[in-house]
């Protein structure tokens, strides 16, 4: 009997995998329900004995079965999308059933947990620091750190937070690992707790992902006895995008507002319920697996560039002609993730901007594109990798447009706790929807009262200052990095692409020149 | 059984939980499609908390509604990757198909940013939407 694998990763289910996996069964197939090797472009894709087919439809099944069918790709593990990149985090995609246990053993799963129980928390530390693995969640902070704080700071309650609320647009490696390979994330979970002393994990996740959170459900319902004493839940968020900001995460866990918390207290030291935490982002945790076994740290630790250490599953999303998830070491320049790896466009237009880093992170000009995948070089660019996820538009994307949807998605999200974020981002699409609707004075500034205010109309110049003055603000005085880092797509637009935002690119180019933006 | 019986089940259920009120509140919005002011002062009394600080969670979050709404919600994602790949264009047509009788919501990412323009009914996604496509998915929801 032909075994068809056919992914069951909320990607492929959308694009209809479920149908096309019954009408294998119905022509008498044995279906294997698979991760995603991501490879989104071709999904739903159907492997029959290691050779591909995709994106496949009802209409498809007959021919792919007696060989005919044209969508062939040959054998898949030799596409070059695949074949050309380092997974580690990402070993067992399109290889194994997610939820079977058996699968995760035969493949190496839990041998870092039992490492871990073997040389203990201070080794486990120390391998973890040596790696060189840093936070993926976008900070880049080195997760030894953090996790040697927690191991020393004083309580007998500890916890281990996995921080599963991926709102960023452009971005879907935690829902790929959670929906394709949980027990990664699970035995990351454990080994973090072996080291630091906590026996309770929670993994917050977000609502927007029903099969990532019914995936992970089950999973830890199968694998409760191979982690204990260690335990792990899972808590669901209610839409807040806010709430991927660790503290506010924390505060939406103990049942609160999600508001970001003032640091000092670091979460390390006083994080859930005000005991010391590990609050860790899911490509941190899944990668520990591997670090943890035998001779992991060193091989991490011997990829990547500059402080940037091991691998990073990059996201190649938007208008892309192949999109999916690329994880290789850092170093990469941008233009060979969107140009020779992702092929350009979907639309086969020319590149406008590339988005680094979801909602909070710069567009970036195609004259950019030598620029190299590493935290500290996207932060000399004013620009942030984040948690990698890459967005391409075409040249039908209006600019000023975006640059006013990343205020008025910073003001649909704040917390509202500090002032910057929560007036800032209202003030922001005022001001761009101004410059790009011709200048009048706003109402309550021509009333009478305000006898301060000018009462000549403000120039184009004018609006450009004030906008840079108000993302000069929002940057440095915002409590967390949602209204901190909405200014990077608004200032980075204007930069770029002056002529979206006024029939006067030069005095956009003069302001913000003037104002050293 | 009484709206009251059950929300004292619902809270008696995952009172002895860590942070048991996010779980409450999310059983009590999928089970009464809101959580309204009574609801409130229900799960407020039972866990010792405050209305004003119960009211002030299920305000915070998008999922939770104050009052019910009978009608069918269609989630359609406006996020950077679907808007790059041509959702607000299909915006005028849904709201049309939709009209009085679909709710349309938006929703910022569901995760499938290669494939978008996305949308979400219940736990079902779809993916490469087009016009015809999403104006049927709203029409037959």
């Amino acid at each position: 009997m032909t075994l068809v694998r056919i992914s069951d990763d909320a990607l492929a289910r959308a694009c209809g995998a479920d149908a096309l996996a019954a009408a294998f069964e119905q022509h008498g197939c044995t279906v294997h329900r698979v991760s995603s090797w991501g490879m989104q472009w071709l999904e739903p894709l159907v492997e029959i004995d290691g050779k591909g087919f995709g994106p496949a439809t009802l209409d498809d099944v007959a021919a792919i079965l007696d060989g005919t069918s044209d969508l062939a790709i040959g054998v898949i593990e030799d596409h070059p999308f695949i074949a050309k990149q380092q997974r580690l985090t990402f070993a067992r995609a399109g290889k194994t059933r997610p939820t079977s246990l058996e699968d995760y053993a035969a493949t190496g799963g839990w041998n870092g947990l039992k490492r871990a129980r073997e040389i203990g928390p201070e080794q486990i530390v120390e391998e973890v620091l040596h790696s060189g693995l840093r936070g993926r969640g976008g900070a880049g902070f080195p997760a030894g750190i953090k996790w040697r704080t927690v191991a020393a700071a004083p309580g007998s309650q500890k916890y281990i937070v996995a921080n599963a609320d991926e709102g960023d647009s452009a971005t879907f490696a935690d829902r790929m690992v959670m929906e394709g390979d949980p027990y990664a994330l699970i035995e990351g979970m454990a080994i973090a707790g072996q080291a630091v002393g906590a026996d309770q994990g929670y993994v917050y996740l977000r609502s927007e992902y029903p099969d990532a959170i019914a995936k992970m459900n089950r999973a830890l319902e199968l694998c409760a006895d191979i982690i204990a004493p260690f335990q792990c839940e899972v808590r669901v968020g209610a839409g807040a995008y806010v709430c991927g900001e660790e503290t506010s995460l924390l505060n939406s866990l103990e049942g609160k507002r999600g508001e970001v918390r003032a640091k000092p207290p670091l979460p390390a030291l006083e994080g859930l319920f005000g005991k010391p935490t590990v609050v860790n982002n899911i490509l941190t945790l899944a990668a520990v697996p591997h670090i943890l076994g035998q001779g992991g740290a060193n091989d991490y630790e011997a990829l990547g560039m500059g402080r940037s250490k091991g691998t990073m599953p990059i996201q190649l999303a938007g208008n892309i002609k192949h999109g999916g998830l690329y994880e290789t070491a850092f170093g990469i320049t941008l233009g060979e993730l969107v140009n020779d790896i992702g092929g350009g466009t979907q639309s086969g237009r020319p590149v406008k901007a590339v988005q680094v880093g979801g909602p909070l992170g710069a567009y970036l000009h195609p004259d950019q594109f030598d620029i190299k995948f590493d935290y500290e070089e996207y932060t000399a660019s004013e620009a942030l990798i984040g948690h990698g996820g890459i967005t391409v538009f075409d040249d039908s994307a209006d600019m000023g447009g975006m640059a006013r949807f990343a205020m008025e998605f910073c003001a649909a999200e704040s917390c509202g706790k500090c002032t910057p974020c929560r007036i800032g981002s209202v003030r922001g699409v005022e001001i761009i929807d101004r410059m790009r609707a011709g200048r009048k004075r706003d109402t309550l500034e021509r009333q009478p009262q305000m006898h301060n205010t000018p009462k000549q109309d403000r120039s184009a110049e004018d609006e450009v200052t004030l906008l840079a003055d108000l993302c000069d603000v929002m940057k440095s005085s915002s409590l967390c990095a949602l209204g901190g880092f909405t200014p990077y797509p608004v200032l980075s637009a204007m930069r770029h692409w002056p002529e979206d935002f006024s029939d006067n690119p030069d005095s956009v180019r003069n302001a913000l020149d003037r104002v050293g933006t | 059984m009484s709206k009251e019986q059950r929300l004292s089940e619902i809270i008696a259920e995952h009172q002895s939980r860590e942070g048991p009120l996010m779980p409450i509140l999310h059983d009590v919005q999928a089970e009464f499609g809101c959580v309204d002011a009574d609801s409130e002062r229900i799960i407020a009394a039972g866990l010792n908390l405050s209305r004003a600080e119960v009211h002030g969670v299920v305000s915070f979050y998008h999922d939770f509604h104050g009052e019910p709404d009978a009608r069918p919600v269609v989630q359609i994602c406006r996020a950077e990757a679907c808007k790059s790949r041509g959702v607000e264009a299909l915006i005028a047509d849904a709201e049309a198909a939709a009209g009085t009788r679909v709710k349309l919501a938006t929703v910022y990412c569901l995760g499938l940013c290669s494939v978008g323009p996305n949308a979400r009914i219940g736990d079902d996604l779809h993916a490469r939407l087009d016009s015809d496509r999403l104006k049927k998915l709203i029409e037959t929801v």
